[in-house]
């Protein structure tokens, strides 16, 4: 009997896992590139989620596409949201971050002006929506039985092979491209990299964008299983932090990793725990992490 | 009006027990803290189990007196302090941040969850009050509370001062300017941080035990994380690193939080109270963004000391 369950546990795991992925790229670049911890950057989900919505409520979801329960329009509704939400981002990084930054302000100084930016970035979301939860589409799905008593619906299977295609194709940015190359170089070390005659303020802006874009695709993942509301980025800010801390800061390998971990971790707790503390999970997991390997499974010792 | 006037004091000063203690562990010692909330939880609970009015269906309720209310919640906060500290507390900068987070996030789901204790969503009424039964009007409740509120600040203030003063107080901040230096000194970088931290927690578990006894319940939603924000908000505007600094600072935030507030209750359709609620949050943010952009020192700084032997 228990197997069934551990499955379904498992199962649920891995989408999860792939939604934090997601927004741990985010919180694993700024970590190594800008060096200070973002703790708005679960605002950026939030956001990519709204955006989409606005242009979902012109456009419509879309008719149903087989299984699916939404058509074309909301992926372009998504990209869309991607790219303002990436804009966001850097717009937001203009207005603070990079004033904080000329002055040569303390990374700590970042994060005390980020508490700022996520209180403002999450209630601007609640005096325009409200605190109801909202959908992007009404149709019903029906939950299909991938081996026997695991159920997953369909839009989750699409959500976790669009994830994946995004992730991967990041990856080959990184790698093969210059600008992804310099990148890499800035998470390495700002000084080394400036010397070798790559522009910060480049590479600064387009993380932000890249970042913003992914929180954003995390953001309608979440909206599409099943609701939008606007805690649903802040709800996952230990879990984002947990998953980048856990692969390995400015690493996006550890980032994936990090965040299928700790979406695994935090359904297959609930077999043990009591739903109600499932919240304190990635908590716990960044603890032990901390304490056993401070730099992450991809992490090199500084 | 003066009712109102006496109630926002009492609000205002346990917030500003909460920024000094914030004020020793950040500004004075360099740790960044991020869970204030989670022991101001532990004090206002802690209060709240050993003197609140017995109910057989809770296990704790043990109706003390207040006195033992709040020597115990700051007790379970030292401790608690010390037990996170061993384990956090060589952590740097935004890790400790990222921990204590997670430390407050987990306490506030202990209270949710723990019905039998910590009487869950619902929460713990009827919480001992110190001298409650002299005072037969809520006003004249107040009104004693404020005058306790003021003996409590002053001897904190007082107490803060001597201890940051003191040789132990000059480790503080010789460690939080320059760590390699201070160990080289033979300073125990790592002891001092936790005595700091323990010492720091403890006062915030005092201001949860001060804010229960004079609200007379305890409500989960209380102890969420923007409380947290809220602090490092009046510490960062008062200015770190000078304890009047962190008083101007919890006056002047909660003044604008809760003048917001009024504003938005009587502008705001009470449909819309989700809104106008936010936009207090909102102006929050906006100052504390402001302030660390126009004005990083915040409206006090910390002041430069000098040594007394310096024209010896």
């Amino acid at each position: 009997m228990i197997q069934p369950v551990i499955g379904q546990a498992l199962a649920d795991g891995i989408l999860t896992g792939a939604i934090i992925a997601l927004g741990a790229i985010g919180v694993t670049f700024t970590l190594g590139i800008m060096r200070f911890a973002n703790f708005a950057h679960s605002e950026l989900l939030t956001w990519g989620g709204y955006i989409a919505l606005v242009i979902v409520a012109f456009a419509g979801p879309g008719t149903p596409t087989g299984p699916l329960s939404f058509g074309w329009q909301l992926l372009a509704a998504a990209l869309v949201a991607a790219v303002l939400t990436g804009l966001a981002a850097w717009g937001v990084d203009v207005l603070v971050f990079r004033r904080l930054r000329r002055r040569g302000a303390q990374p700590l100084t970042m994060v005390f002006a980020a508490f700022g930016a996520a209180l403002v970035m999450r209630h601007l979301v609640v005096l325009v929506w409200g605190h109801e939860s909202r959908f992007y589409t009404r149709e019903l799905q029906m939950a299909v039985e991938l081996v026997p008593s695991v159920r997953v619906l369909p839009d989750q299977i699409f959500i976790l092979g669009l994830a994946l295609t995004v992730m991967v194709a990041l990856q080959a940015f990184l790698t093969r491209s210059r600008t992804g190359m310099a990148m890499r170089a800035m998470a390495e070390s700002p000084a080394l990299a400036q010397v070798c005659g790559i522009e910060v303020e480049a590479v600064v802006r387009l993380t932000w964008i890249i970042s913003g874009a992914l929180a954003a695709f995390a953001g309608v993942f979440i909206g599409l299983t099943p609701q939008l509301h606007p805690e649903i980025g802040f709800n996952l800010l230990l879990s984002l932090f947990a998953a980048a801390i856990l692969g390995g800061t400015g690493s996006l390998t550890g980032a994936v990793v990090g965040g299928f971990l700790v979406g695994l971790a935090e359904n297959l707790s609930l077999l043990v725990i009591s739903p109600g503390y499932k919240g304190a999970m990635p908590f716990l997991l960044l603890l032990v992490i901390l304490i056993v390997r401070p730099q992450g499974i991809f992490g090199e010792r500084s | 009006m003066v009712a109102y006037l006496v109630f926002f004091a009492c609000v205002v000063l346990i917030l500003g027990v909460l920024t000094l203690a914030l004020n020793l562990q950040w500004g004075f010692t360099g740790l960044f803290n991020a869970g204030v909330v989670g022991f101001y939880a532990i004090g206002a609970y802690t209060h709240a189990i050993l003197t609140a009015a017995p109910q057989p269906q809770y296990l704790g309720n043990f109706g003390l007196p207040w006195l033992v209310g709040v020597v115990g919640a700051m007790a379970a906060t030292a401790l608690a302090g010390w037990l996170i500290g061993l384990v956090t507390i060589r952590l740097r900068g935004d890790y400790l941040a990222i921990a204590t987070f997670g430390v407050a996030v987990s306490i506030q789901l202990v209270a949710l969850n723990w019905e039998p204790l910590t009487g869950g969503p619902q929460g713990l009424t009827r919480i001992g009050k110190p001298l409650a039964r002299l005072f037969d009007t809520p006003f004249a409740f107040n009104l004693w509370f404020l005058v306790l509120m003021l003996a409590v600040m002053a001897t904190i203030y007082w107490a803060l001062d001597r201890v940051l003063m003191s040789p132990w107080g000059r480790v503080l901040k010789a460690i939080r300017e320059d760590e390699t230096a201070a160990v080289a000194l033979g300073k125990s970088a790592r002891r001092f941080r936790l005595e700091a931290f323990v010492l720091g927690s403890t006062l915030m578990g005092l201001a949860g035990a001060l804010y229960v006894s004079f609200i007379g319940f305890v409500s989960p939603y209380d102890f969420l994380p923007i409380v947290t924000f809220q602090v490092w908000a009046m510490l960062i505007v008062g200015g770190s690193g000078n304890n009047r600094g962190a008083l101007l600072g919890a006056l002047v935030v909660w003044a604008i939080w809760s003048g917001s507030g009024v504003a938005v209750t009587k502008l705001v359709p009470p449909s819309h109270a989700a809104q106008g609620a936010a936009i207090q949050v909102i102006l929050i943010g906006l100052l504390l963004m402001l302030v660390l952009l126009f004005r990083p020192r915040g409206l006090i700084g910390e002041a430069a000391v000098v040594s007394r032997h310096v024209n010896d």
